[in-house]
């Protein structure tokens, strides 16, 4: 099997979506253009409850076919890097269920092979997991809740980074933030290979007392779409784009 | 682990649906992030460990790392395997499981209570010739924590290979405080040393079990919670050698640790035996500590001699 690309939308919040179309619905449109949404909702380390609003944060990551967690802030790396991990194994898997349908007939996944063979394809999931090509688009709210926790994001998203150079497949990342009162996102960071030093960025912030959860997701799914072309000449061959990664 | 809906008992058995073996659950031995383990009977008579689990990927990949190290010659590097199987719980639901050996043992916290300075060298030594043979069969441990570690017969052995990886990889999972990425010294690419920095801060945690966290500055924290550490001052300078990367493997990071150890048992005075982790221990355990730990360190000269 051929390494893939995936792509992923990571959504950072602490809130609910309070402005425009539902982020759930986003979501769903998303993984049918072959776009997984992860979502993390942040709480403070200081709080001790789960603010209401925050089951949303489930249902859009469910309806994008990626992981969810809601972490308080000194989790918040090593859940940034573990949610990225699970939703690309989650989504190779898919694939490989697919494969494996079309090959042994309907309904026949991974946990119902003998345990010598499923043994085998985990084997083959974790090599893909390795050696396959990753963007993510990571989406922060940056709302006026999230301002004290800008600075632990940042830092996750430089250990995100680390993380993920350490496989053989190559990695593309952005930063955008929202919400922005006339594009409804800003780029933060265009598509690079390595999230270093993030000096600046998150500095310049508008934040108004809406969050357009749905909306911003929206934008992020055209920022795939408008990659430079280099990189989607190459995804022309790639196997998985039919498949509707 | 997400849900639990099936109910496991002592005295429950649990037929496998491929092989068709039954283990009779005797007792739970602990919980991890992706199962729980229970003591268990086979049909034979045989005592195991049993693993029931939920995500069958991640259950499948620590058999394979299981499977793999139960053939390694000589040494033995985790749990030897003994079978994979799926269980149907009453509610027709299917459990992925799979049965090692059991290690009888206690966890390395409990035990270096009321044991001699010189354990933490031993231990290192211990850990550092099994990572010898692992990183020599092209794999790193990755995942390599205080809580991973058992010790039975006075021998140090790892439980959960999870997060053992092929060399050149990246670490699929790690934790921070053993983590050389979290404390800017590396990359996360499973490399020998990536191993290496974790023993180190194994030995860090004996003389600081809250651990503690990296602060503003990752290593100026690290370097002062070593220099005021009285239990490592002897190792002081290996455990710096290997954070600032001069420590390529892990045999050469074993045999300095060796030589300090020799040094110190030829001239030890006897006020330094006294010296203890805690001292509430009565005269015969103490006794009886000195004895064993002597012949310990008696092996570990006989060992070094071979190399
Ligand atoms: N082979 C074994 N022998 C004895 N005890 C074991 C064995 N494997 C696991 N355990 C016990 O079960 C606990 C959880 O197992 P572990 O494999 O660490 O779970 P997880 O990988 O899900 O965190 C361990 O802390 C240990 O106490």
């Amino acid at each position: 099997m051929k390494p893939g690309r995936l792509k992923q939308i990571l959504l950072l919040t602490d809130g609910c979506s309070n402005h425009g179309e539902d982020p759930v619905v986003v979501a769903a449109l998303a993984r049918n253009q072959g776009v997984t949404v992860n979502v993390i909702g942040v709480l403070d380390d200081r709080q001790n409850s789960k603010p209401q609003g925050l089951d949303e944060v489930e249902s859009i990551a469910e309806a994008g076919g990626g992981v969810s967690q809601i972490v308080y802030q000194k989790s918040l790396s090593q859940t940034v890097q573990m949610v990225t991990r699970q939703a690309m194994t989650q989504t190779i898997q898919g694939v490989v269920n697919k494969e494996l349908q079309e090959i042994l007939g309907k309904d026949q996944t991974i946990e119902e092979l003998p345990p010598e063979q499923r043994g085998e394809v985990v084997e083959v999931v974790d090599e893909l997991g390795e050696s396959c090509d990753l963007e993510v688009l990571v989406l922060v709210d940056t709302s006026a809740s999230m301002h004290h926790k800008l600075p632990t994001v940042k830092e996750a998203l430089f250990d995100l980074s680390l993380s993920l150079n350490a496989r053989s497949g190559s990695n593309q990342f952005s930063v955008f933030a929202f919400p922005d009162p006339k594009k409804t996102i800003t780029k933060m960071v265009n598509w690079t290979p390595e999230l270093g030093e993030l000096h600046g960025i998150f500095s310049k912030l508008n934040s108004g007392g809406y969050t357009p959860t749905g909306p911003a997701l929206k934008e992020a799914l055209y920022a795939f779409a408008e990659k430079p072309l280099s990189d989607r000449m190459k995804d022309g061959e790639d196997p998985y784009e039919e498949t509707g990664f | 682990m997400k849900k639990r809906a099936f109910d496991i008992t002592p005295g429950s058995c649990l037929a496998g649906k491929w092989n068709g073996h039954t283990y009779t659950i005797i007792k739970k031995l602990g919980s991890g992030a992706c199962g729980i383990v229970f003591l268990c009977r086979s049909s034979q008579g045989d005592t195991y460990a049993l693993k029931v689990g939920e995500d069958s990927s991640r259950m499948m990949m620590e058999v394979n790392m299981l499977k793999k190290f139960s053939k390694v010659q000589g040494a033995k590097l985790g749990p030897s395997f003994v079978d994979v199987d799926d269980w149907v719980s009453p509610d027709r639901k299917t459990h992925p499981f799979y049965v090692m050996e059991y290690i009888d043992g206690v966890p390395l916290k409990h035990f270096l209570k009321g044991k001699s300075k010189e354990w933490v060298g031993i231990i290192a030594i211990q850990l550092l010739s099994d990572l010898e043979n692992l990183h020599n069969e092209g794999y790193v441990f990755g995942d390599l924590k205080t809580d991973n570690l058992l010790i039975g017969n006075s021998r140090v052995r790892w439980i959960d290979v999870g997060g053992v990886t092929a060399t050149g990889r990246a670490i699929k999972e790690y934790t921070e405080f053993y983590d050389r990425g979290y404390w800017g010294r590396g990359s996360r690419k499973a490399e020998p040393t990536y191993d290496l920095f974790a023993v180190t801060m194994i030995l860090l945690e004996m003389s600081y079990p809250k651990r503690f966290e990296k602060g503003n500055h990752p290593e100026k924290t690290l370097e002062a919670k070593l220099s005021a550490s009285p239990l490592l001052k002897p190792y002081r300078k290996i455990i710096q050698q290997c954070w600032m990367g001069k420590i390529q493997d892990a045999a050469e990071m074993k045999n300095k640790f060796s030589s300090i150890l020799l040094k110190r048992s030829g001239k030890r005075s006897s006020s330094r035996m006294q010296k203890r982790l805690t001292t509430q221990e009565s005269d015969n355990v103490e006794l009886a500590a000195l004895s064993l730990m002597a012949g310990v360190v008696f092996g570990v000269s006989i060992f070094s001699f071979w190399i």
